[in-house]
């Protein structure tokens, strides 16, 4: 029977299969940080059991991290108590950890992928929903809670129902200006913010394919917006050379065995999925979210719709109530206040490349307070290597240190209540980067043009 | 893990959809390293304003609506992978949720704090929503062993799906755990025929 990618890596991960079908599943790499792990260490300890397997378990600090000063003690008692919890664990139970001050810190998505540790075929989990990041290699990459993080830091596995299967196919040449982060506003903004559950997604197709291995990271990161388990795309050539001389991607002759590997596991030609949709790229424009969830986005130049559904009208209602935005009105023009570039979702080189490329020799406008988070440490080690901290700089950017930041306003970095912010982050929810605060998702791009026009603009006709 | 078998109580309606985490436990509260208090900051920014007044209409707030049911529109718990949304729901005081749709990983957590997650149809969910308006002290009845869930003083019922291994584990207090610890012998043989491409990293 012909198999998908999914299929493939599940079945080569299942241990044993219990009462009405539910898998026990072997995890390949655990991924954790201070927030969601404090519990699940504790569990342990109460049943006096290790960490079953460490060589697989991989822990940073990234979510609660300040991005100003790291080398100094972190001066919020609670977030310093979390993240000395975190060394503390670690030290305990034998857990590798890349901490604040070490060469490989940073946002747990940035840094398994640019350590190799992500590797195609692999089952990936973590106690955070944007797990599904690592997809983007041809992995079944998934959030987790953080009793499951306790059930894998005991046992490797996890009991899993297998999820329906879908895919996306995009097909054709991106429009000038249009980037992956539009890619997958786009998809969202059609399946809406609950399309996709039930459902792991396989991207497929054409456009997909012609992204690079950051875009096709951004594309994964936020299937969990449309409530998908996760998502994945075929490994493919581009996948081979960005794994090639990783450190701790296999080396020689355990790499060519490796892509053999590798390269059995696309999709069947005559594989089937449970529903598949098509979208065509030339369709897609800079895209923009109005409301407070991701799949309420629009192309820039579109005007925010009437309610569709009745029965969603009160929701729909005091969703554009609390953005202070009102339906039929177009965004373009619109004055904003911040400006936000980073989190898993954009605090990649190719990310930082382009912002760079766009504000070289411009300012932004004066009423804008815009920060540039990167990813990692070897994220921010490199910009500065190439001379980009000072393009920021110049530009009046405030380039900052590696961590979540104003993604989730864990740490101090929040937007005011009321204010606007461009960010290149994955959420809109009400409140999520600081109470009151008003989030608009669009690409590093868009958000790069915003920060020095000081509003929102059309960057595909800039 | 605390059984579940039988519920009856009133329910609290919140009936907006496409609730998240951020809304029912916001990211600045997840500071905690233990999993207990998150009920004082449920749904914190719906609840209260920003000088930590009572926000009067909402429904928390409202003493005519009380109850260990939760009763919210669809698309609940979606977003972020914080098991601090389930704790602080249970915390709180709830022991169930009923919703015509729930995210899955919101369900999951739910399941593993045997707080019980119950899917009905739009309509069903309505009806309940009709129910609690008419009478905020309508009963609610959740039978896991039936998988029905009624509205007392009326003939609606309706049957929800359930995992029947989740269903084993609340019913008989099972954490999913115990029974992974019990398979290590099957993962260790896993491991063995299966070491390539499962290479640890250091």
């Amino acid at each position: 029977m012909p198999k998908t990618l999914f299929d493939k890596i599940w079945n080569n991960h299942i241990v044993n299969t219990v009462e009405g079908g539910t898998a026990v599943l072997y995890i390949d790499r655990h991924f954790i940080h201070e927030v969601t792990s404090p519990q699940a260490f504790d569990g342990l300890a109460s049943r006096n059991i290790p960490v079953f397997r460490t060589a697989q378990t991989i822990a940073t600090a990234d979510h609660n991290v300040p991005t100003e000063n790291q080398h100094l003690p972190i001066s919020e008692p609670l977030s310093k108590f979390q993240v000395d919890k975190l060394i503390e664990n670690c030290d305990k139970y034998g857990v590798s950890l890349y901490g604040l001050g070490h060469p490989y810190q940073g946002i747990v998505h940035v840094i398994g992928p640019e350590l190799g540790i992500t590797q195609p075929g692999m089952t990936i989990v973590c106690g955070d929903s944007h797990t599904s990041t690592h997809g983007a290699f041809g992995c079944i990459a998934f959030g987790i809670g953080t009793s499951q993080v306790e059930q894998v830091l005991a046992s490797q596995c996890l009991l899993q129902l297998k999820p329906k299967q879908m895919r996306i196919n995009v097909e054709g040449k991106l429009h000038q200006g249009v980037t992956a982060k539009d890619v997958i506003l786009y998809i969202i903004s059609k399946l809406t913010t609950s399309g996709g559950t039930g459902y792991f997604v396989e991207y497929a197709g054409s456009t997909i394919r012609d992204l690079s291995m950051e875009g096709r990271m951004t594309v994964c990161n936020m299937s969990i917006e449309m409530g998908a388990k996760g998502g994945l795309i075929a490994p493919d050539e581009k996948t081979f050379d960005y794994m090639n001389g990783k450190k701790y991607a296999p080396k020689d002759a355990a790499f060519d065995q490796a892509v053999s590997y590798w390269k059995t596991l696309p999709s069947d030609e005559d594989a089937s999925f449970d529903v598949e949709f098509t979208f065509q790229a030339s369709d897609i424009m800079p895209m923009v979210t109005y409301g407070t969830n991701p799949g309420m986005g629009m192309g820039v130049r579109q005007s925010i719709p009437q309610p569709m559904d009745p029965a969603n009208r009160n929701s729909f209602d005091k969703s554009l109530a609390y953005m202070g935005l009102h339906a039929g009105e177009s965004l373009l023009g619109k004055e904003i206040q911040h400006v936000f570039i980073g989190s898993c979702t954009n605090s990649r080189m190719e990310d930082l490349r382009l912002v760079a490329d766009y504000v070289k020799g411009k300012q932004k406008a004066p009423h804008v307070k815009a920060m540039i988070v990167p990813g990692s440490k070897q994220v921010e080690a490199q910009v500065i290597s190439e001379g980009l901290d000072l393009i920021f700089k110049e530009a009046g950017f405030d380039f900052r240190e590696p961590g979540c930041s104003a993604c989730l306003g864990m740490n101090e970095d929040k937007i005011p209540a009321n204010e606007y912010c461009v960010s290149t982050s994955n959420r809109n929810f009400e409140g999520r980067q600081g109470p009151g605060a008003r989030t608009i998702l669009t690409s590093p791009l868009m958000a790069a043009a915003a920060a020095i026009s000081g509003k929102i603009i059309d960057v595909s006709l800039d | 893990m605390e059984k579940f078998t039988l519920l009856q109580s009133t329910a609290v309606p919140l009936p907006n959809e496409d609730i998240d985490t951020d809304q029912i436990i916001p990211a600045r509260f997840l500071k905690a390293t233990t999993r207990e208090g998150f009920g004082d900051n449920l749904f914190r920014d719906w609840r209260y304003h920003s000088d930590g007044s009572q926000k009067a209409e909402f429904i928390l707030n409202n003493p005519i609506y009380k109850g260990a049911i939760l009763v919210a529109g669809r698309n609940f718990g979606c977003g972020s992978s914080r098991e601090h949304a389930a704790w602080a729901i249970a915390d709180y005081g709830f022991k169930a949720v009923v919703s015509s749709f729930f995210a899955d990983i919101f369900k999951g957590n739910a399941l593993n704090n045997s707080l019980l997650p119950v899917t009905v149809s739009d309509n069903f969910l309505n009806k309940i929503f009709e129910a609690i308006e008419n009478d905020p002290n309508a009963g609610i009845e959740i039978n896991l062993e039936n998988q029905s869930i009624s509205i007392s003083n009326s003939s609606e019922v309706a049957y929800f799906e359930m995992d029947p291994y989740k269903k084993i584990c609340l019913l008989n207090g099972y954490d999913d755990i115990d029974f992974l610890l019990s398979q290590k012998t099957i993962i260790n043989n896993f491991e063995e025929n299966n070491r390539y491409p499962f290479n640890p990293i250091n």
